[in-house]
Parts: structure tokens; C-alpha cells; sequence
């Protein structure tokens, strides 16, 4: 079948010079290694924000010590200004959806493990890989710099709606130069993805090892590949409409602002603009971007479990056309975030229906865990406990997507913190418990240490209560009207929910304490873990094959792998484990479910 | 470890539900006439999801309570059905599902948005603006004057750009920062924002719509319930989205005719 | 101990020096003070002639708490103000030529006050590289927004002010009139910053207004009006002969 690909892909030799070896460098393993830490510092930077906006949603008129350091815009005495609130939002969002939650389970693990799992040296265009890396890293250092410039970031939300983010200064501050930073950074975000969708793809396709059918991918493989499809063309939507919007401010271009708009009592000079035209790029990317989120997760969570519950998925191809299906439909629901922006009515009608639909592979999906966990052998560990919890959020995150689905609904909730609740368990929670999985499974063969399993538990614990606890209310408050982006609560009927937020600050404040746990696991098992063996979870996907630990820079030495069976045959009658890997030439009848 | 675990879950799932179903918040009362179906909506979707929730995480808690310690030697086992089972499953219960709430929710979003205002409704033009509402009545004459947004002067109270020394219509208009309607009268809405996006929102009369910059969009309904209500913002607009409001005072025609006069008093 | 007497002494030096300087610096800056500009000043008054323009009433609901403050007297808008005998309020009258004396020190920190959701004063006189500050007294957040003309020396700003933060304190590097604040989340709120470099006096209720420590010689007066814009006269000061001008203004 693919017997060429492992003499092709001799393009690079063992790196010479340290700078090639760990800053520049062209193995896949490393450009992962490097997604991973720059999603680490970015979470982090990402939960230090949202602690502070907590805080001062809790307490409005809380003086916290240190925050005039990071605005340039001051903050008084201290105390928070709405704008410095808006600005810790915006960033928030941007950092988590591009920074954490595209770059950890997709770029970083994907970059690592994807040629692995297929039994490929190394990506077919290496060069691109490491710009990737580069080029995202430089959107990262250009959205960061934009707290120490001007009058601070963007306050204008991740959304960055026209014409609030195309008309700059007058718009309030940070709508200049930081609208501009934002849109670099986020020009160069999608560059970076895109060349990385590009290497996804190809390794899938073109550089399997011999035996490696599309079909005996392992699951996580074929999440990389459906999310890096999705992400070629969302970000290839993306990457104009920020380059338009970056036009609109320094070229006096007037692609998303209408004539006639007055703002401190003057006239602008734009017309001939369209505000729904960002509307609907952004959401043509911002929708399938939930997706390129959550399926790694998926993926990732499916693999991990699959390991731990020592069986195959019932159906190892449903689940893939599941995954492809949402991926389709992804691109059809978009508008569901603009049932009452004013688009025509009919349309909201429209775009009811396939988001009402992609329930049904999500469901199918759930279902299939659940059918899978039914009989199983579970190994209870901490990345399965993740794994599991991941499932639990889904559940909970998705039922409120039946809501959110339908335009009547929406006229109650749109714009409230429901929804705010909904995004963030299953897009933001679920997804950091996919690549909470992911790090717990992967870490051994990554650095070739154990993470600590004690401490990993009690994270686990805490995180995974904490969570329920924070954005549960979430849900109940945004029933009842609280309206998200608000940094205070002015309205009357909003003044019963104060004390909810107060509830919620002091679970998000407990629960991010406790990632420092994680951060503690992540870098004393990184220098003081236990040596990790070749395969400590006795899985069966070819990372566990290589012939070192951590894998050696051209992944299986000298001599490629050969596939010979579906990627997960556990439970197998008569052979020594309960399990055969995938490149093992013992013969073995074939562990299948499909029904 | 497990079967903490599984007790955990199907304890949050449950303590999770409990606001829901004592009501303990829950969207606000509805005072419009189109804002039935869409409550019968939430009720039946709450219901819907609901107890998909609660099933598929108990289900999830049970599973993992029984088969986290399988005894040695027992073989993997399947489930019934197998994954086909499933997908058929998932196609009826949840397809149906979804379909249903699709074409009722279509139903009531049609009504809303899928019927003209009545030839009596009581015109009324609302501006949004950073970062307050204001609302215009076209007074005796009946007729709105055009807008000069050139005119715009927030300093002068010139909130809507009229030119009130040429335009004959625009004398007698009646420029309001509260809006007041007539109770059980059907209001015609006309929505413009003056610069960026913002949105109109009134829980209890079921109406959301968000202000496009360069789109004229109107709305219709009827308040059936005499009260003060308020306007919030909910497309984040600039610094001060979170202090963007208006009040909403429903009276009876009576009421309403003289607040009206009055208004027309301070212009 | 012993060890304890050369070392508080070499302790007292510094100490000494700093409290020296400070002293001499003291006493400099009074000496500087202590010299003021011989001769009078301009006083006048400024009026409008005609019937006042109809101010129109500021309906604050959307902010309770300063709609409170004006329960019994509604705010109106300030465009142009008169006191009950005609007299012109917030009007600018500053030195345009004839002004020999170099920088004008400023003698007290003018303050920008916010309260009850309007700015207090309406028009804030001050001169250039004066540091003013801008207090919030309201119970709510405002935002000051000082729009200058866009591409000058001076620039636009736009800070939030909470309630019970601390005095922003602030400066405008060149002469600008006027420059127009606004705050952006209470629309209705306008007032004006008038930027000179020679002494000013701004008009009260009464319309009067008073330019002090001005040297004998000729003088060119400019009196600027938001709405009505700017009138200029000449005025001779004399040795110990405080000068009277009467500006006013025609109400269209």
C-alpha cells in the first residue's frame, strides 16, 4: 500500500546544532513540545486574567493591589475601570480559543503524536512546521504587547464585531492600535494553523507506513486529520476578514462601517461598509473553530479511554463519520450566532434546523463511549478520570445547545450569561479536560517520566467539582437575564444575582488555585518523575512501539514500522496481554464491534 | 475510586437540576402577546434536555460504578444492540426530538418575525447610541421628521440630528431618554443605532433585537401588563455596555396621553 | 555604644543636606512668589443680549443615583448660561496679545469635578503645563473623554474614573481653545477644558470675570463663548489702574 512512504521521508538528518535541536528546530516532536509550552504559559496567563475579572465581578468596587502595573491605561486607586474589565475580557477569550484550546489538543499534541500514530518519520514539510510554531508564537508576543502599548488592548470582545473594532480610537480605548495588534496577532495565528493544517493533512495522507490503512488510524489520528480540514478552510476565512478589519484602520477603508455613524458628536468618514459582512466571516470561521476545539478532545478522550477500558469503541467507524459529520455540519450552523443580529428571519430559521441536527452525531458520539463503557474492563487512573469527566461535561455542555439551537429560545438567552455557561463547559472545560487526558497519557512518552498519580487524582477531584461549581449557575443566572460583558450590574432586576457572582468568584478563585497543582505535577515529574517503560498503559497505537523513551529524532530508528492489525485490539482471546499492538506480526482474529 | 466517582456525578447531576426544576431563577415574567409559544418552548426544551441529562449522566455514573472492577477472567461484553442499536437510537429519540422542537420553534419565531404590524400599531423610533437609549414619538402631527446626522449633538439634546428651524414634521416631535407605551396597544419599533452595535432587550416582553449600524429594522408587539421594565444592551458596545439602559414604563392609555404631554413640555 | 555615635552622626549628614535643600528651595520659590507683576488687572462683565436659548431639561433615569441629585431643579444642558440679570456665565476671557510676562505660574491645582452627572465647573480655564486634577463624586463609574483637535500637540484621552477612586491627575501641553469633554456613558455630559498661556478669568453666574496681575500696557482681551464663539477687545492697563471691559454676546 504506502511501502514507499518510510524511504520518503529521509529529508532531514539528526539535528547538528543546539539552536536546531531545541529553538529552530525541524522535528515534529519538538515544534509539539513547543505548542505545548506556549499553550502552558498561555492558560496561565488566561486563568491570572480571569481571576482578576472574577474578582471584580464579585466585588465591584475592590481595590486590587498591583493592577495599575498592568494597564497603560492606569487603573485608578487600583480599582478596575469598565474599560481595563472589557480588556482583561477580550484577552481572556482571544488567548484561551486561539492560544490554549487550538494549540494545545490540536497543534501540540497533534504535531507530536499525528506522524507517529502513523508510523512516519517525520512531517513531509518540515520547514513549514517549525514557521508554524514561529509564526503563532509571533501572533502570541503581538497580542501580549498590546497591554504595554497605546491605551492597553482591545476591549472589544473576541468577537471583534464591526464597526465597534473598525472605527479605532473614537470607539473607546484600545479600539486603535490594540484592534490592530489583535488582528496581526490574529493574521498570524491563522498563517500558522494553516500551514500546520496543511502538514496534518498531507502526513495523513501521504505518509502512513506500510499496513496503515486510513481505517486502522487510531482515533485521535482521524480527529488531527477531520480538525485540520476544518482548519484549513475556517482560518483560510478568518485571516482576510482580519486583514480587511486591519485595513479599515490604517488605510481608511470602509469594508465593515456604514456611512452616516456619529460618535462624540462628530460625523465618521466611512460609508459603503457592511457591519454584518464581519458577522458572518467571523462566524463561518467562529463556528467551525468550536469544533477544531473540541473533536482533538474527542479524539484524544476516545484513544485514552479506549486504552483504560480495554476494548475498542463499538464502532470504530461511526465514530469517524460522526466526527466528519459535525465537521460538515459545523459550517452550516454558523448563523445560530446571529439569530437576532438582523439578518433576515428566514435565515435564522435556516440555520435552526443543521444546528438542531448536529446533535444527532454528538449524541451518537456520547453514545458510543457510553455503549463502549457498558462490559468494558475500566483502569480507573488519572487520565481516565479526565477522560470520563470529559464525557460528563460534554453531556452537560451540549444538553444547553438544544436550547441555544432554536431562534424563539434564543430571544431569552441570547446574550446571556446561559450562554456564556454553554461555550465554556463544552468548549472551554471539556476541551481542558480532553488535553488534561492527553498530557496524563502522553507525558510518559513525551519526557519519559510518570506524572504523579496522587496528585494528578486530587486535581482531578478538584477540578472537576470546581468546574460543575463555577458554570452551573452560569446557566440558571442567564435564564433569569444576567447579560454577559457587563462589568457591573446596573440594571435593577440584575441586583439578585450579585450574590450568585460572589459564589462563583470564590469557586473560580479555589478552582484555579488548584491548577497549580497541575502546573506543580507538570514540572516536578518533567525533572523528578518516575522513569517512564516503553508502554506504561500496555496501549497499542505505534507512539508506544518506538525504540526509546522519549522517541529517538527520527521516531523508530532505522527501521519503520510495519502495521499489521486495527488500532485497538484489546481484549484479545489467547495471546499473553489482553492486548496486541498494532505493528506486532502475531496473528490474531480481529477485535471487532461493528454492529 | 470509581464508584466515588459515579456517586459524584450522579450527585452534581442532580444538585444541578434542583434550581431548575424549583424555579429558583427562571426567565421573567412574560407581559406580550407573542410570548407564549416561546415560553411553552423553553419548558418543553427544558423538559427535553432535561432528562437527557440526567439520563445519559447517570448512565455514565453507572457504567463506570459497574465495570471500573471487572473480576479477572470476565471476557469484554457487548452492549445489546451493538453500535447500530445506538445510531438508530440516537436517530429516533434524539432526530425526532430536534425536529420537533425545530418545527415549533419555527412556528413561534414565524409569528413574531413572519407577520406585519397592524395598520393601528403606534409608531415609535428608538436610537441606540454609546451608551443610552433614546426614543422619539412624532407627536400631534403623526409624522417623524428627517434625521441630519451631521446635526447629532449630545451636548445640545440634539440626540437624534433634527433640524427642528426647517423640518415642519420635526416640531412637534417628542425626544425622550425613558420609553412609555400604551398598555394592550400594538407598538411598531423602529430601530437605528446613531454608531456602533447594540442590541434591544426587554426580558419580560419577549423582544430582542439587535441595532445594526446603516440597517433600519422595526419591530412589533403589544404590552399586556401595566409596570416599569427595563432595556438593557446586550451586544457589547464599548465601555459603558454595562450602563447602558432604559427604563420602560407601561401605562394605561390615560396615563400614557399625559406622561406624553408632559414630555412634549420639556422638548 | 560607642560604636552607635559616628554612626547616627554620619546618618544626620544626609539628612541634614536634604533638609537644607529643601529649605533653600522653599525659600527660592517664595522669593519668586513674593514678586508679582506690578499694576492692576481687567475686570468686566460679559452679557447676552436677547432671549437665552432655550436649555432643554436632561432626563438622567438611566442613572438613578445622579437622577436623584437633581430630583427638585432638573439638570438642563449647559450651552449657554445666564444668571438673572443678564449676565453670561462660563465664559473664557484670556490675554490674546500684548502679553510680555513669560509663563504664567498657576497658584492652586484647579480641579474638574463630576458630579451629579455633569461637569463642575462647566468650562475649566487653565494654562498651559498646568497640572489639574479630575474627581469623580458621583456614585457611579464616568469616563473623561477630552477630544482636542485630532493631529495637534495635544492629545486625546479617555480614561474610566470608578466611584471613590483617586483624583486622575492631568496637563495640557499647548494652548487650545477649547477643548470639549464628554463622557461616553452619560452622553448628556459636556463641559470644555480652555487651554491659555496667559492669565484668564472665567465668567461667574453674574457674568463677571477678573484677570489679576496683569503689568501696565496695551492688551488685546478674547472672550470665547461655546456657542457663541469668540470677541476680542483692546484694554489699556495702567500703573495701580485695574482696567474694565464689557463683552457681549447677541443671542441668535
Amino acid at each position: 500500500m504506502h511501502d514507499t512512504s518510510s524511504h520518503a521521508v529521509a529529508h532531514h538528518g539528526p539535528p547538528a546544532s543546539f539552536i536546531r535541536k531545541h529553538i529552530f528546530s525541524l522535528d515534529h516532536k519538538v515544534i509539539g513540545k513547543q505548542y505545548f509550552g506556549l499553550a502552558f504559559v498561555a492558560v496561565l496567563v488566561g486563568i491570572f486574567l480571569s481571576w482578576l475579572m472574577r474578582l471584580h465581578l464579585g466585588w465591584t468596587n475592590l481595590a486590587i493591589p498591583g493592577l495599575h502595573l498592568l494597564s497603560s491605561n492606569g487603573a485608578p486607586g487600583n480599582l478596575m475601570t469598565p474599560e481595563y474589565y472589557l480588556q482583561l475580557m477580550t484577552m481572556h477569550a482571544t488567548i484561551m480559543v486561539f492560544f490554549v484550546l487550538t494549540t494545545a489538543p490540536f497543534a501540540a499534541f497533534g504535531n507530536y503524536f499525528l506522524p507517529i500514530q502513523v508510523g512516519a518519520e517525520d512531517m513531509p514539510f518540515p520547514r513549514f512546521n517549525m514557521m508554524s510554531f514561529w509564526i503563532t508564537f509571533l501572533g502570541f508576543i503581538a497580542l501580549m504587547s498590546s497591554f504595554f502599548v497605546g491605551d492597553g488592548p482591545t476591549l472589544g470582545g473576541w468577537t471583534q464585531y464591526a464597526p465597534l473594532s473598525a472605527i479605532g480610537q473614537a470607539a473607546g480605548p484600545g479600539e486603535g492600535t490594540g484592534v490592530v495588534l489583535w488582528a496581526i496577532s490574529i493574521t498570524l495565528f491563522c498563517i500558522g494553523q494553516l500551514l500546520g493544517s496543511l502538514n496534518f493533512i498531507t502526513t495523513t495522507l501521504d505518509m502512513r507506513t506500510r499496513g496503515m490503512s486510513l481505517m486502522r488510524m487510531p482515533l485521535s489520528v482521524w480527529a488531527w486529520f477531520i480538525t485540520s480540514v476544518m482548519g484549513l478552510t475556517a482560518f483560510a476565512v478568518l485571516m482576510p476578514a482580519c486583514i480587511l478589519l486591519i485595513l479599515d484602520h490604517v488605510a481608511g477603508t470602509s469594508f465593515f462601517v456604514p456611512s452616516n455613524l456619529v460618535i462624540n458628536d462628530q460625523l465618521l468618514p466611512h460609508s459603503g461598509g457592511s457591519t454584518l459582512l464581519w458577522q458572518h466571516l467571523f462566524w463561518f470561521f467562529g463556528h467551525p473553530e468550536v469544533y477544531i476545539a473540541i473533536v482533538p478532545g474527542m479524539g484524544i478522550v476516545s484513544h485514552v479511554l479506549i486504552t483504560s477500558m480495554r476494548r475498542p469503541l463499538l464502532s470504530h467507524r461511526v465514530m469517524i463519520y460522526s466526527m466528519g459529520a459535525l465537521a460538515v455540519l459545523s459550517y452550516m450552523v454558523y448563523g445560530h450566532h446571529m439569530f437576532v443580529s438582523g439578518m433576515n428571519p428566514v435565515s435564522s430559521i435556516a440555520f435552526s434546523f443543521p444546528t438542531l441536527i448536529i446533535t444527532i452525531p454528538a449524541t451518537i458520539i456520547v453514545l458510543l463511549w457510553l455503549g463502549s463503557l457498558y462490559g468494558s474492563r475500566l483502569r480507573i487512573n488519572t487520565a481516565s478520570l479526565f477522560a470520563l469527566g470529559f464525557i460528563s461535561m460534554f453531556i452537560s455542555g451540549g444538553v444547553s445547545g438544544f436550547f441555544l439551537a432554536q431562534p424563539s429560545i434564543d430571544i431569552l438567552l441570547h446574550g446571556t450569561y446561559f450562554v456564556v455557561g454553554h461555550f465554556h463547559m463544552v468548549m472551554g472545560v471539556a476541551a481542558m479536560f480532553g488535553i488534561f487526558a492527553g498530557t496524563f497519557f502522553w507525558f510518559p512518552k513525551m519526557f519519559g517520566r510518570m506524572m504523579n498519580e496522587t496528585l494528578g487524582r486530587i486535581h482531578f477531584w478538584l477540578t472537576f467539582v470546581g468546574t460543575y461549581t463555577i458554570f452551573m449557575p452560569f446557566h440558571y443566572i442567564g435564564l433569569a437575564g444576567n447579560i454577559r460583558r457587563y462589568q457591573a450590574f446596573t440594571p435593577d432586576y440584575m441586583q439578585q444575582f450579585i450574590p450568585v457572582h460572589k459564589f462563583i468568584t470564590v469557586a473560580a478563585l479555589l478552582t484555579g488555585a488548584a491548577q497549580l497543582i497541575f502546573v506543580y505535577n507538570l514540572i516536578h515529574s518533567r525533572f523528578w518523575g518516575k522513569p517512564a517503560p516503553d508502554n506504561p498503559w500496555e496501549a497499542t497505537s505505534l507512539e508506544w512501539s518506538t525504540p526509546s523513551t522519549p522517541p529517538p529524532w527520527n521516531n523508530f530508528g532505522d527501521k519503520m514500522p510495519v502495521v499489521y492489525h486495527d488500532p485497538y485490539q484489546y481484549g484479545v482471546e489467547g495471546s499473553t496481554g489482553d492486548y496486541v499492538m498494532q505493528n506486532s506480526p502475531e496473528r490474531i482474529e480481529t477485535v471487532r464491534d461493528e454492529a | 475510586m470509581a464508584k466515588l466517582f459515579a456517586v459524584t456525578i450522579i450527585v452534581i447531576a442532580i444538585l444541578s437540576a434542583i434550581p431548575i426544576v424549583r424555579h429558583t431563577w427562571w426567565t421573567s415574567q412574560d407581559i406580550s402577546t407573542h410570548g407564549a409559544p416561546i415560553d411553552e418552548q423553553m419548558s418543553e426544551t427544558m423538559a427535553e434536555s432535561g432528562i437527557l441529562f440526567l439520563a445519559s449522566q447517570i448512565l455514565l455514573a453507572v457504567f463506570i460504578w459497574k465495570f471500573s472492577r471487572p473480576r479477572p477472567g470476565e471476557k469484554i461484553k457487548s452492549f445489546p444492540g451493538g453500535a447500530m442499536g445506538l445510531v438508530i437510537a440516537a436517530f429516533l429519540l434524539v432526530g425526532t426530538e430536534v425536529l420537533a422542537l425545530g418545527a415549533f420553534g419555527a412556528k413561534a419565531w414565524a409569528s413574531i418575525y413572519f407577520t406585519p404590524p397592524g395598520a393601528n400599531a403606534m409608531p415609535l423610533q428608538v436610537q441606540a447610541g454609546q451608551f443610552a437609549f433614546y426614543f422619539r414619538y412624532p407627536g400631534p402631527d403623526g409624522k417623524f421628521g428627517p434625521l441630519h446626522p451631521d446635526l447629532i449633538s449630545e451636548a445640545n439634546q440634539n440626540i437624534f440630528g433634527l433640524d427642528t428651524e426647517h423640518d415642519p414634521d420635526s416640531k412637534d416631535d417628542i425626544v425622550t431618554a425613558e420609553m412609555a407605551i400604551p398598555v394592550n396597544r400594538e407598538i411598531h419599533l423602529l430601530m437605528h443605532s446613531k454608531d456602533v452595535g447594540h442590541a434591544f432587550f426587554v426580558p419580560e416582553l419577549r423582544v430582542h433585537q439587535d441595532f445594526v449600524p446603516g440597517l433600519d429594522l422595526s419591530m412589533h408587539f403589544t404590552a399586556t401588563k401595566v409596570g416599569r421594565y427595563e432595556i438593557v444592551c446586550t451586544q457589547l458596545c464599548g465601555l459603558g455596555h454595562y450602563n447602558m439602559r432604559a427604563y420602560l414604563s407601561v401605562f394605561s392609555q390615560e396615563d400614557f396621553d399625559s406622561w406624553l404631554k408632559k414630555q412634549a413640555t420639556f422638548q | 555604644m560607642r560604636r552607635q555615635i559616628p554612626f547616627k552622626a554620619i546618618l544626620f549628614l544626609p539628612v541634614a543636606l536634604v533638609v537644607g535643600i529643601a529649605l533653600m528651595l522653599v525659600v527660592s520659590q517664595k522669593s519668586v512668589k513674593a514678586a508679582p507683576p506690578s499694576g492692576g488687572g481687567v475686570t468686566g462683565i460679559v452679557k447676552l443680549d436677547g432671549t437665552p436659548p432655550h436649555q432643554k431639561p436632561i432626563d438622567m433615569s438611566k442613572e438613578p443615583s445622579c437622577a436623584a441629585i437633581h430630583k427638585d431643579h432638573p439638570a438642563t444642558t449647559e450651552n449657554v448660561v445666564v444668571g438673572s440679570d443678564g449676565g453670561l456665565a462660563n465664559v473664557v476671557v484670556y490675554i490674546s496679545e500684548g502679553w510680555s510676562g513669560g509663563d504664567v505660574t498657576p497658584s492652586s491645582q484647579p480641579v474638574f469635578d463630576q458630579k451629579g452627572c455633569q461637569y463642575q465647573p462647566h468650562v475649566l480655564g487653565v494654562v498651559v503645563n498646568e497640572h489639574f486634577k479630575v474627581t469623580n463624586s458621583d456614585q457611579t463609574s464616568h469616563n473623561i473623554h477630552p477630544m482636542p483637535k485630532p493631529g495637534g500637540p495635544n492629545h486625546e484621552w479617555n480614561k474610566s474614573q470608578p466611584p471613590g477612586s483617586p483624583p486622575i491627575d492631568a496637563v495640557w501641553p499647548a494652548e487650545e481653545v477649547a477643548i470639549h469633554v464628554k463622557c461616553n456613558i452619560h452622553p448628556w455630559m459636556s463641559g470644555y477644558h480652555v487651554v491659555v498661556k496667559t492669565p484668564y478669568g472665567v465668567s461667574d453666574d453674574k457674568g463677571s470675570f477678573k484677570i489679576e496681575n496683569l503689568p501696565p500696557g496695551n492688551y488685546t482681551l478674547t472672550a470665547w463663548q461655546e456657542t457663541y464663539g469668540t470677541q476680542t477687545q483692546k484694554v489699556t492697563v495702567a500703573a495701580g489702574k485695574p482696567a474694565t471691559a464689557t463683552f457681549t454676546f447677541k443671542a441668535k
